[in-house]
């Protein structure tokens, strides 16, 4: 019996291939699409419902109709995890290693994905939330020009927290593997630590992603105020920060990957 | 052509697989027979690299399974029965693991209508048979059209008309000249489909052989294979004591 030769094309599978390969994935679920639908609309819901309490122009409204951007935040931070937990639950793993065994490829092919779509999504609810929140104020009160110092930067950077939470969930999703423990501990380092730590150690707070995102990146006005305890990290800090803990899960995540059984 | 050469595998204390060697020819299909919990998966998800063995190779055409170009292409597995979203397609499942290899899109609608899932290939997976997941499974490891294939257990699950297309189906793959490893513990259904039998029991090898020359020592196929089986299991437990 003569051996059949496989049809091989020349090359090799590349990222552009793992990324348009994790891209289907993402797409091909309709938790996805819901989850992205309330990650936009929650938001822009919550900048309607607080437009009214602006009691003056300019000033704090910049971060009060971002502040239903934490709803987005958490609902990244869990997209991210699902997508790494949920090919151990099912076991498409087996299927994706099998597909694609240079592990840490496959991890930057789902952080590209993941990253951009929440990095997309995180702006669209950025913007959306900012003129949202514009439709509800009272009369006589004026909503910011986009143009003004720092409004521009607070709408961009906050949306751009998505994605860095996003990633920050797949990290942990790949170094935990298991779905519910793993949003619990983001639901527990993001929201239930950030609230509990924050209220009682005000030296720590500035570093807490949830304070990050609310007081640095959504900020239009200086970090210090007189009187202040401590100071708020500048815009790009907290951002900086936010992007290193995402690097360290990712890392973490990478090193599990690599190293441990499919 | 699939090569295994001292394979072995601990989970702690218990040897998995033990230092284990057999080659899957092209042209055939080769059986690969153990009692539940005798390492035939475990061997096989070293073959693909997803589990790293402790000592010992595999190769799939003279390489690592790492260091293939196109996997999919080059050799197809299916190991477990639900590899896949239950929120997901059948189709676009295929879709995303034929995206990674550069396999062309018609190629999914090609493997679906050759399983017989053309019809539901756009319902949730989830919902799918046991005997549904099978072909699906059986779906993605062709999808590569691989010169060789690996299939743990494909038979469980499917009903006898599955079980019979099955067998024809990895005969026809074989006699195209690809390299077929068909796990099983029912030695009875691996006397009508392979034309070699790999014997594993606790991870050693058993037997490298034929079924013919298998049934040739007692009055049954499958009385022969429990003779060796149980042999294994007693020497495994004088090894103990």
């Amino acid at each position: 019996m003569t051996a059949r030769a496989s049809h091989q094309p020349p090359g090799r599978y590349r990222f552009r291939h793992l990324a348009r390969m994790e891209w289907i994935k993402l797409r091909s679920l309709r938790s996805t699409w819901l989850t992205l639908a309330l990650a936009v609309i929650a938001p822009a819901g919550i900048a309607l419902a607080t437009g009214g309490s602006n009691t003056t122009s300019g000033g704090m409204f910049v971060s009060n109709t971002l502040v239903g951007m934490l709803i987005g935040v958490l609902l990244t931070g869990v997209a991210g995890v699902l997508a790494m937990t949920s090919e151990y639950t099912s076991g498409t793993i087996s299927a994706t290693f099998a597909a694609a065994p240079r592990r840490l490829r496959v991890l930057a092919a789902k952080a590209a994905v993941i990253g951009a779509a929440a990095l997309i999504t995180g702006e669209a609810e950025a913007i959306l939330s900012f003129f949202a929140g514009g439709m509800t104020l009272h009369h006589g009160i004026t909503a910011p020009a986009l143009s003004q110092p720092g409004v521009l930067r607070a709408i961009v950077l906050t949306g751009a927290s998505l994605s860095l939470t996003g990633l920050f969930g797949l990290g942990l999703g790949a170094i935990i593997r298991h779905t519910a423990a793993a949003i619990t501990v983001v639901v527990g380092i993001v929201f239930v630590g950030g609230t509990f730590i924050g209220q009682s150690d005000f030296a720590i707070r500035p570093y807490l992603p949830l304070y990050i995102v609310s007081h640095s990146l959504g900020a239009t006005g200086p970090a210090c105020l007189p009187g202040m305890a401590s100071c708020w990290l500048s815009p790009w800090s907290g951002l900086g920060l936010l992007a290193g803990y995402a690097a360290i899960a990712m890392l973490l995540g990478g090193l599990i990957l690599a190293g441990r059984d499919a | 052509m699939i090569e295994v050469c001292g394979l072995t595998k601990r989970y702690g204390s218990t040897v998995a697989v033990d230092r284990l060697s057999f080659d899957v020819p092209p042209g055939a299909v080769t059986g690969f027979l153990g009692l539940n919990g005798s390492g035939k998966s475990t061997t096989m998800r070293m073959i693909l690299g997803l589990d790293a063995p402790d000592a010992g190779h595999a190769r799939i055409g003279g390489q690592a399974y790492r260091q293939l170009r196109w996997p999919l292409r080059e050799a197809g597995g299916l190991l477990e029965s639900r590899a896949f979203h239950p929120g997901r397609s059948a189709r676009d499942h295929l879709a995303a693991l034929a995206a990674s290899n550069a396999i062309r899109q018609s190629r999914v609608d090609e493997v679906l209508e050759l399983v017989g899932l053309q019809a539901v290939a756009r319902k949730r997976a989830g919902k799918f048979s046991l005997g549904m997941a099978q072909r699906l499974g059986i779906a993605a490891a062709l999808l590569g059209d691989p010169a060789v294939l690996l299939l743990d257990e494909p038979v469980n699950g499917l009903d006898a008309e599955g079980i019979r297309w099955i067998r024809g189906l990895l005969r026809s793959l074989a006699a195209e000249g690809r390299a077929v490893l068909v796990s099983s513990h029912l030695i009875s259904e691996m006397a009508l489909m392979a034309d070699r039998l790999v014997v594993i029991g606790k991870g050693r090898l058993l037997a490298d052989t034929t079924a013919a020359e298998l049934s040739g020592r007692a009055p049954s196929l499958e009385e022969a294979f429990l003779q060796i089986t149980g042999d294994s299991a007693q020497y495994q437990a004088r090894n103990l004591s």
